[in-house]
Formats: C-alpha cells, sequence, structure tokens
C-alpha cells in the first residue's frame, strides 16, 4: 500500500522502526501534491524545501537513536487562514495574497515544535465564507472523488490533501461547518472541538465566537493524536478554555454498550436527501448493534439555527474584517486619492463576491435601527438553541445525524442563490451556535459519493464523541477507501 | 425590501465601493436573506438572555508584567508604503 494513505499511527511505527525514513515519505506526499495538486486546487502554497528540510531533522533525531514522539515526521497540511512565521498566508483573498505574518499561531508552533512535516497551506473559501471552496480568491478546489464537483468548505484544500494523498493529517477552522462538511464530502474524519479547546492565537478571525480549529485526518485515532497536540489552554487567546485536556487516545478502543445516542428528529427529516438518510441509518445499525441504546431526540429550534448564525456570524465578520484597509498589510489600491478613498478602493479590490455580501449583511444587522430586530434577536435565539442541546444531552451522552443534507453537489450549482448555499450547513451551523464538539466520520457512499454521519457531544466531551466514532469506524472500513486519481 | 439607497449607505458604512450591477445584485440577496431571516420573529424572545459567547468566561486578566514584543522590523515587514519607522498612507485632510 502506498504511503500517502497510511494513518499517521501506522506511519509512525515505520518510522520508529526504521521501515521508511521521514524524507522518503515526505518525498511521496510531495510528489502526490506534485502530480494530483493542479487537478484538485488544493494547496495555495507549497513549502516543499522546507518540508525536506523538517524532515531530514526528524531523521537525524531517528538515526541518533532518539525515540520520536508520535507525529513527528509525519506531512500535515495547514489551512492557509493560520498565521505561519515567514510563509505567505492569504486567507484565500486578494487582499492578503501578499502578507507574510511576522509570527506564527499557536497551533502551527505547536505542530512543528513536535516535529510534524509542514507541506504546505491549503485552499479555502475566501476568509472561510464559504461551503463550497468555490470562494477561493485564486481557484477553486476540486472533490478527488469527482472533479466537477465541489469538495465542500471551507476548509475545502485541507480534506482534499488528506483524502488525496497530500498530506497525512491537516489542520482546518470551523465556524459553521467548515470542517465537518468538507471532510463527509470528500469521505475523511474531521473534527470540531468545542469552542475554546483549541487556541484561535494567529488564526485569521471570521467570527470570533464561532470559529474553532480541529483536524481532518484519514481515521479517529489520528484525529485523537492531533486532538492530544493541539488542545490546551494559551494566555494568548482570551476565549481559550482554562484547565488541562484529557489524553483523548484513552477513549479509543473502548465499548459503547449502555451509551445513549439520541438521533434528533430535525436532522433526519425531508431536508436530508434520501440516499445520506439511507447510509446513515445504516450506521446507526451498526452503533445499535455494539450495544449502544438509540433513540429519537429533538431540537425544536433547528430551523431558526441558519438565520440566527447568518445575523450574528456576518454582525462578527463585519468588524473583524474592518482592518483590512491597506494601511500596514496586505494589498493596497495603487491610485488612492485621499485616505478614505484608499480603503474603499482597496477593499473593494482586494474582497471577493461573497466576503462583500457578508460584510454588507453584518453591517446592515448592526446598524442604528436594526441592531435589536436582527443581532440581538439573533443571539437570544441563539440560546434557545443552546438549551435545546443542553435539554438532549440530559437524555442522551451523543446526538447522531448526517453531517450533510447531500453528497458533493456540482460546481456552480449554488454559487448563485447564497441562500440555498447557506442551507448546505444545516446539520452543522447549530453545534458552532451551541459550542459543542462535532466530529463528521466516513459513513458510507450514495450514488459512488462519500457520505459523512456526525457525532455531536456534550462541551469538552470530545472524548465520548472519539470512542462513539472508533468503535464505529473499527466496525466498518468506510475510511480504507480511497478515490481513484 | 433593501432599497439602493439603503444598500449604498450601508455600503459607505463599510467602505465597499460597489458597482452598480453590485448594488442591483446585493439589494436583492440581502432581501431575500432578511426576509429569510424573518423567521426569527416567530419566537417571542422577551424573557430570553442573549448568548454572545458561549464559555463562561468573563474578563479575562493577566499578571501586569512586561512581555516580549514582535521587533520593529517585523511589524514593518508587510508595509504597503513607508518612511522611516511610519506606515505611509495618502493625505487624510
Amino acid at each position: 500500500m502506498d504511503f500517502c494513505y497510511m494513518p499517521a499511527h501506522e506511519l509512525h511505527r515505520r518510522l520508529a522502526a526504521r521501515e521508511i525514513s521521514a524524507e522518503e515519505l515526505c518525498r511521496a506526499v510531495l510528489e502526490r501534491i506534485e502530480t494530483v495538486g493542479g487537478k484538485l486546487g488544493s494547496f495555495i502554497t507549497v513549502t516543499g524545501d522546507l518540508a525536506l528540510e523538517q524532515a531530514r531533522a526528524v531523521d537525524k533525531r531517528i538515526a541518533s537513536g532518539e525515540e520520536i514522539p508520535i507525529l513527528a515526521g509525519i506531512p500535515v497540511a495547514v489551512k492557509d487562514n493560520m498565521c505561519t512565521e515567514g510563509i505567505r498566508t492569504t486567507c484565500g483573498s486578494r487582499i492578503l495574497h501578499n502578507f507574510v505574518p511576522p509570527y506564527s499561531a499557536a497551533v502551527v508552533e505547536k505542530i512543528l515544535a513536535r516535529g510534524m512535516v509542514m507541506v504546505g497551506k491549503t485552499n479555502l473559501d475566501e476568509f472561510a465564507m464559504g461551503s463550497s471552496n468555490e470562494n477561493s480568491g485564486f481557484f477553486p478546489a476540486s472533490n478527488p472523488w469527482d472533479v466537477d464537483r465541489v469538495p465542500g468548505g471551507s476548509s475545502g484544500g485541507s480534506a482534499v490533501a488528506v483524502a488525496a494523498g497530500q498530506a497525512v493529517v491537516a489542520l482546518g477552522s470551523d465556524t459553521g461547518g467548515s470542517i465537518r462538511q468538507p471532510a463527509s464530502l470528500c469521505g475523511v474524519v474531521g473534527m470540531k472541538p468545542t469552542y475554546g479547546a483549541v487556541s484561535r492565537y494567529g488564526l485569521v478571525a471570521y467570527a470570533s465566537s464561532l470559529d474553532q480549529i480541529g483536524p481532518i485526518s484519514r481515521d479517529v485515532t489520528d484525529c485523537a493524536l492531533m486532538l492530544n497536540l493541539i488542545a490546551g489552554h494559551d494566555p494568548r487567546d482570551s476565549t481559550s478554555a482554562p484547565g488541562d485536556r484529557p489524553d483523548y487516545t484513552a477513549f479509543l478502543n473502548r465499548e459503547i454498550k449502555g451509551l445513549k445516542v439520541g438521533v434528533p428528529k430535525e436532522y433526519m427529516g425531508d431536508g436530508i436527501d434520501p440516499g445520506v438518510r439511507g447510509v446513515v441509518n445504516e450506521a446507526l445499525g451498526v452503533i445499535s448493534s455494539l450495544g449502544a441504546e438509540i433513540g429519537e431526540a429533538s431540537l425544536p429550534h433547528s430551523k431558526y439555527a441558519i438565520p440566527a448564525y447568518y445575523l450574528i456570524a456576518t454582525a462578527e465578520a463585519s468588524s473583524n474584517l474592518a482592518r483590512y484597509d491597506g494601511v500596514s498589510y496586505g494589498y493596497r489600491a495603487e491610485d488612492p486619492g485621499d485616505v478614505v478613498d484608499m480603503y474603499a478602493k482597496t477593499r473593494s479590490r482586494g474582497f471577493g463576491t461573497e466576503v462583500k455580501r457578508r460584510i454588507m449583511l453584518g453591517t446592515y444587522a448592526l446598524s442604528a435601527g436594526y441592531y435589536d430586530a436582527y443581532y440581538l434577536k439573533a443571539l437570544k435565539v441563539r440560546t434557545l438553541i443552546k438549551r435545546d442541546f443542553d435539554r438532549a444531552f440530559e437524555k442522551f451522552d451523543v446526538l447522531i445525524c448526517p453531517t450533510s443534507p447531500t453528497t458533493a453537489f456540482r460546481k456552480g450549482e449554488k454559487m448563485d442563490d447564497p441562500l440555498q448555499m447557506y442551507l448546505s450547513d444545516i446539520t452543522t451551523i447549530s453545534v458552532n451556535l451551541a459550542g459543542i464538539p462535532g466530529i463528521s466520520v466516513p459513513a458510507g457512499f450514495s450514488g459512488g459519493l462519500p457520505v459523512g454521519m456526525q457525532i455531536m457531544g456534550r462541551p469538552f466531551a470530545e472524548g465520548t464523541v472519539l470512542q462513539v466514532a472508533h468503535a464505529f469506524e473499527k466496525n466498518t472500513g468506510h475510511h480504507k477507501k480511497f478515490p481513484s486519481l | 425590501m433593501i432599497t439602493i439607497a439603503e444598500v449604498e449607505h450601508v455600503a459607505l458604512l463599510s467602505r465597499l465601493e460597489l458597482t452598480d450591477e453590485e448594488k442591483r445584485m446585493f439589494a436583492e440577496q440581502l432581501s431575500a436573506i432578511l426576509e429569510y431571516a424573518g423567521m426569527l420573529d416567530e419566537l417571542d424572545t422577551r424573557e430570553v438572555p442573549p448568548t454572545a459567547h458561549v464559555l463562561p468566561l468573563r474578563n479575562v486578566f493577566r499578571e501586569d508584567i512586561e512581555g516580549a514584543h514582535l521587533p520593529l522590523e517585523k511589524t514593518m515587514q508587510n508595509a504597503p508604503e513607508r518612511e522611516g519607522n511610519f506606515f505611509k498612507v495618502p493625505r487624510i485632510v
């Protein structure tokens, strides 16, 4: 089997046993980026030389007899909205096309300190705003299972890279489903941890009360290993949750007998494609056969999640993106009159249509006369959505539903109708509003395209989520199927 | 629902310069999105407190001690235009 399709924990064993070197592994992955990268559009920047240097450093440690830590020498791709010192970080936007961060994000510091091999920065919808990766300011990414279809978004490039063997694991960010939905559409594992579990220091902000960084991987074990590495308190992020994180791998290989699994009826209804629903029902059968008790749950305010989200997220975005003014970094319009003209010209030429649309919507929702009717109203509805989850988790340990209402849709299909595009996040968005953890795991195929199953847990109960995900994975083989490219 | 004049006002607040085509498009699309958002009015939220944030964190304080800074050259390295140690911008008044 090709190295490029092995999970990190298996590769670690082979590195430690000197069956392969980190450099060989790195070269195999870089070759994969080279051969299928053009077709897939998964990377904005490839950091080949740096990656080889990092890989050789790990090989030296192995040669000197050192027992390398898990994940050292493993090729990783990073979504291009996380700052990498000295390496261009574009956020998929023309406005940051030339931005070279003077410091690295907390998660980037952690992967490099571990000796992981960063192979590049992955494509995304501009400023992480989108569900198809078609809003990238540079080029769209393609789904490796069918290149005429979208990979999902916004962390499309990271999901594609893992699915296509262009990285072993990747980092994504998730504001309304941006890790889980592309993971689902590309047939890989993706987790959004509890809000505050992972430091957002150095993550370019989209909607600060919803954004969270998480791993994309081939299997659940790698997800737990990556979470072990990146989770933790960071005083540089004032919304980072204090306290220690558990060893997430301790939850793997545990039985799920007697665990209570709720299936929210609102997420299994008419809005869900019948093929997707069939796959998830079959997956629930597997979980039930492992001894978990499955029952119907209800999240009665679900239908309000999308409007609440798009008011809150855009309001926060309109404020966060005010900083792109052409003054101290990034693109600046070439022919400004006075300074106000420079701001307007820089922003109008630097931002793409979806970003402008969201800034406009958010600014409107926050503007005089509309604040109470839209923004404040949405924050109150957010409370109702959170209470729905609190109530459901009194009865159930985890909740399960499809990650996305459909499999990967065709490119261009939803580009002219932003509302239709927003509706593709219907089952992921409320998880961000409630701040709870959610994972998408490969659950099967419908029409030859991957279907993801979402498992949601109580705040900071990533362990239980991983426990269920791993039990399911061990008893199925969906994560071992790869696209032919 | 959203008029071209309103779009122009919001664009000004957002420091965006829109083409006539964009103004028409945003007027139409923002109207559709806000109409959809109107479903929130079905809910009586008079007694519901807002959730701006999910974590039970209030102010986060740190010790008032000297820390490390980014060196000046690094903070200036992305300047579109600079003069000495200043970011240079077009005239303000």
